[in-house]
């Protein structure tokens, strides 16, 4: 069989060195091409903004058999984002640890790297795509949870409005808040390099951990639960009523988890760039 | 032109690679031959930058891999055609690879016919039968039109038909003046591919040389004799500097003389010859002998079959 592999006219000289602009179009070839993105991406919007909606319509649904302290201290806008909240996180939790275990576990890893050694490159490239896909897609979660949400709480009169107090940062933070769970993920899975293993210790940390915290006597709790990474969840989507005064502020959690997630980055990155793969 | 000086690496105390150097060199194929285990994946590894050696480098044309402005278009290397990711068509498994260095979607296409995959290019590889996958995984090779190429056992598990054509491929871009560089753990493999071999065991380098040297180094004949004299014939063998084993009885191999030396001595001394034939040790025999120290894991073997296991000096 005859190999013409030197007819080349497809194939332009070279210009300059390959480097981040190249591997960022790659990456997003990469999220794009496999149906798994699709139906976890589909899944995480159909529960957030199901769930939410459940919620808003049942909540809406008994308003009237509720106690006047609890129609008090009801939050509406937490209640439309709950959804995105517990079942969207868990699985933007999935989809940040395969980013980097899926290249493992099937081995396409040491194609990637053949293809671009320049690990630096690769890992920004995989952290910036995703980071931009989850937040696009929290973003809308967010949205449209809240809106279809207050729509269904129109009859309660208790209704939240994107103009009212901290509402528009609950709505935004939110998505903001899950997102970087998906990153924690996936700077958990460039650590472990196993999936199941990444997606365990994240879940753990996000929901176990504050459950065990609960436990501790209160004064111990009260220091530890500011540190905690789902504090920032908790008091970035809360917007009725006044926080726990042993939290920092809403944007204060958000920079204490944010912070978390950046060490855990770039503690991936080291390791990435170092381990042999 | 790939160069090792001094690779060794080390997983925990297991020393895959030791001290090995050698250089490939372009216009040939150059096959990388060893026992499994022998460090031959490890090595092409280093080569890629995948993982790092303990000591030593290795540099393609100069360079370390990881400082190759353009990687794809320098080397081109296919170490395991399962590493890809299943769920991607082998038209995106290939663009996604294209993309990183800024190689287009035309030259995606072109590989692909070039391989023969076209009509399953939209299909999801995890479908794709081992000849298919590897086929895959040399268009990948392919995409930068690269200098070096690197495969690692291409043709493991292939029906013959897929082997005629990674061998005819691997000559074809040999001949196109590019390094071609071949892991195999089968000599017969090599016999009608490789120029040059670099043979390791143990992580070590055995020989480094072309296929001409091996067969001659390797092929140190012998002369077997059939004759009911042998004693009178292996004294005369040894006066004339050669020597001999009498082994079946009646049976004399005769080493460092010619069969035509040992036709004459015969004559000379007045020896009866029954049956006299040059026993030429086969490449594969040659290769057992050079790597037999360093297989990781021997099976209990039968009674080796003496006839043509040549000795080597």
């Amino acid at each position: 069989m005859a190999v013409a592999t030197t007819s080349t006219s497809s194939l332009p000289a070279a210009t300059g060195r390959s480097g981040l602009r190249g591997t960022l179009v790659s990456e997003w070839t990469k999220i794009r091409s496999v149906r798994s993105t699709y139906w976890t991406l589909l899944v995480l919007l159909a529960v957030s903004i199901g769930l939410g909606a459940a919620i808003s319509a049942a909540t809406a649904a008994h308003w009237n058999q509720m106690a006047p302290s609890d129609q008090a201290t009801f939050d509406p806008t937490q209640a439309s984002l709950a959804g995105l909240f517990f079942l969207g996180q868990l699985v933007i939790v999935v989809l940040g640890a395969l980013v980097l275990t899926a290249e493992y576990s099937t081995g396409m890893i040491r194609t990637s790297l053949w293809a671009m050694p320049r690990r630096s490159v690769v890992y920004a490239a995989k952290v910036l795509v995703f980071a931009g896909v989850s937040l696009v897609v929290t973003l809308i979660s967010s949205f449209v949870a809240f809106f279809l949400g207050q729509a269904l709480l129109t009859s309660t009169h208790h209704q939240a409005a994107l103009s009212g107090p901290g509402v528009m940062r609950a709505v935004i933070g939110s998505a903001l808040y899950v997102s970087l769970c998906g990153l924690f993920a996936f700077a958990v899975g460039s650590l472990l390099r196993h999936t199941a293993g990444a997606i365990t210790t994240v879940i753990g940390i996000l929901f176990v951990l504050p459950i065990i915290a609960h436990v501790l006597p209160n004064s111990w709790y009260h220091t530890v639960e500011r540190w905690l990474p789902s504090s920032a969840g908790n008091t970035i989507s809360t917007t009725v009523g006044t926080p726990d005064h042993y939290l920092f502020s809403a944007w204060g959690e958000m920079i204490v988890f944010a912070a978390y997630v950046a060490v855990l980055i770039l503690l991936g990155a080291t390791w990435f760039r170092t381990r042999d793969a | 032109m790939i160069e090792a000086r001094g690779l060794t690496k080390r997983y925990g105390d297991k020393v895959a690679v030791n001290d090995l150097s050698f250089s490939v060199a372009p216009g040939t194929v150059t096959g990388f031959l060893g026992p499994n285990g022998a460090g031959k994946t490890t090595t092409m590894r280093l080569i890629l930058g995948l993982d790092a050696p303990n000591s030593g480098t290795v540099t393609i044309g100069g360079k370390r891999y990881a400082d190759l402005a353009n990687p794809m278009r320098e080397v081109g290397a296919l170490l395991d055609a399962k590493a890809v990711h299943g769920g991607r068509s082998a038209y995106n498994h290939l663009l996604c690879l294209a993309q990183t260095n800024g190689i287009g979607r035309r030259r995606v296409s072109e590989v692909i016919d070039l391989v023969g995959l076209g009509e399953v290019a939209r299909k999801r590889s995890k479908g794709f039968s081992l000849g298919m996958g590897q086929r895959l995984g040399i268009a990948a090779t392919l995409l930068g039109d690269p200098k070096v190429l690197m495969f690692d056992e291409p043709v493991n598990g292939l029906d013959p038909e897929g082997i005629l054509w990674i061998r005819n491929l691997m000559k074809a871009l040999a001949a196109e003046g590019r390094t071609v560089f071949v892991s195999s753990h089968l000599m017969s493999e090599m016999e009608h591919t490789a120029d040059h071999l670099i043979v390791i065991g143990r992580g070590k380098l055995l020989a480094d040389c072309t296929m001409e040297e091996f067969i001659a180094r390797s092929s140190g004949q012998t002369v077997r004799v059939r004759t009911p004299q042998p004693e009178l014939l292996a004294k005369g063998v040894t006066a004339a500097g050669g020597s001999s084993v009498a082994d079946p009885p009646g049976t004399l191999t005769v080493q460092g003389l010619s069969a035509m030396q040992v036709g004459d001595i015969a004559f000379d001394s007045g020896v009866r010859v029954h049956e006299l034939s040059v026993v030429r040790a086969s490449l594969e025999a040659a290769f057992m002998e050079l790597t037999g120290d360093s297989v990781e894991y021997h099976a209990e073997m039968p009674a080796p079959v003496s006839a043509g296991m040549a000795g080597r000096n």
